[in-house]
């Protein structure tokens, strides 16, 4: 294997409605149901909720750590459970496969964001190009 | 109410290219608990071999649902924003983002169907340079719960 080894999980929280809101004005997705009590409480939810980009890009965080941002060929992320102020994040991830790609070393991984309760807030799967690797030749990418 | 179906299909052309910044990389990264040095400062950057700060992958969230910002509000379409989630999202990157990059930025509606009560949209967001190079796709899948009832 030339995969370096996944990082020790990384854990986040509790999260608040002001890392929410950061990520908002980073991102410019003003949804007001995710900082205005009263518009959420009008949508069916009991208060705000965090993003989903926001925990997704944590995750993202978590895997260009890994591998590195400039290696980073796709990113696919399927969002779950909603996150909520308080929650506490455990973002991990596993190498789902390694192999060989138009003359590139690749390698495929998973990424999830667990809240406390266990419940996958979000998944997320990602391939990775790994730049001191060689080929070796064998045709098994996709 | 269910989505107009004759949506499939229509592009939105950002108004103006999108300027990546480095500021505005380094506030999304620390938005995103992110002190990698290539997303903060061009020195170190630049010793990673880079042109300039690098963006995280998900930075293109910034600006590639800008032009569907013109669809959503369109009365015809019949979305009602408060009911929305997001399901999906996917990157597809040809090379990093860096600051200084000017991108153009084209998003197509590619689907609307039912699934259950709910109405489930997606749009493609081909981003690339001035000069026509593409630099990264963004898919993005939202869904508007009880849309379908």
């Amino acid at each position: 294997m030339t995969v370096p080894a996944a990082p020790d999980p990384w854990v986040v929280g509790p999260v608040t409605r002001t890392d929410f809101v950061r990520y908002q004005g980073a991102s410019g997705d003003m949804n007001p149901i995710h900082h205005d009590e009263e518009f959420a409480r009008a949508a069916g939810f009991p208060t705000p909720f965090s993003v989903g980009m926001w925990q997704a890009s944590l995750l993202g965080t978590y895997a260009t750590n890994w591998l590195g941002a400039e290696n980073v060929r796709n990113f696919r992320i399927r969002f779950l459970e909603q996150v909520w102020p308080g929650d506490v994040l455990t973002c991990g991830g596993e190498v789902v496969r390694e192999y060989d790609h138009e003359g590139e070393r690749r390698v495929d991984i998973e990424l999830t964001c667990r809240r406390q309760t266990g419940g996958k807030a979000v998944t997320a799967w990602s391939t990775f190009v790994l730049p001191g690797a060689q080929p070796d030749g064998e045709a098994d990418g996709a | 109410m269910a989505l107009n179906r004759e949506f499939v299909g229509r592009a939105y052309e950002a108004s103006a290219p999108y300027e990546v910044s480095r500021v505005k990389i380094a506030e999304f990264a620390t938005a995103i608990g992110d002190q990698n040095p290539i997303y903060h400062r061009e020195d170190a950057a630049v010793a990673a071999g880079h042109p300039d700060v690098v963006a995280p992958p998900t930075f293109p969230i910034v600006f590639s649902m800008s032009a569907a910002g013109e669809a959503f509000g369109d009365p015809d379409l019949g979305l009602d924003f408060a009911m929305v989630v997001h399901a999906e999202q996917r990157f597809e990157y040809e090379r990093p983002i860096y600051a200084g990059d000017r991108l153009h930025c084209t998003t197509t509606i590619t689907e609307i169907r039912s699934v259950g009560r709910n109405e489930f949209l997606t749009l493609r967001s081909d981003v690339s340079t001035g000069e026509g190079e593409l630099v990264c796709r963004a898919y993005n899948t939202i869904v508007e719960r009880g849309g379908a009832a």
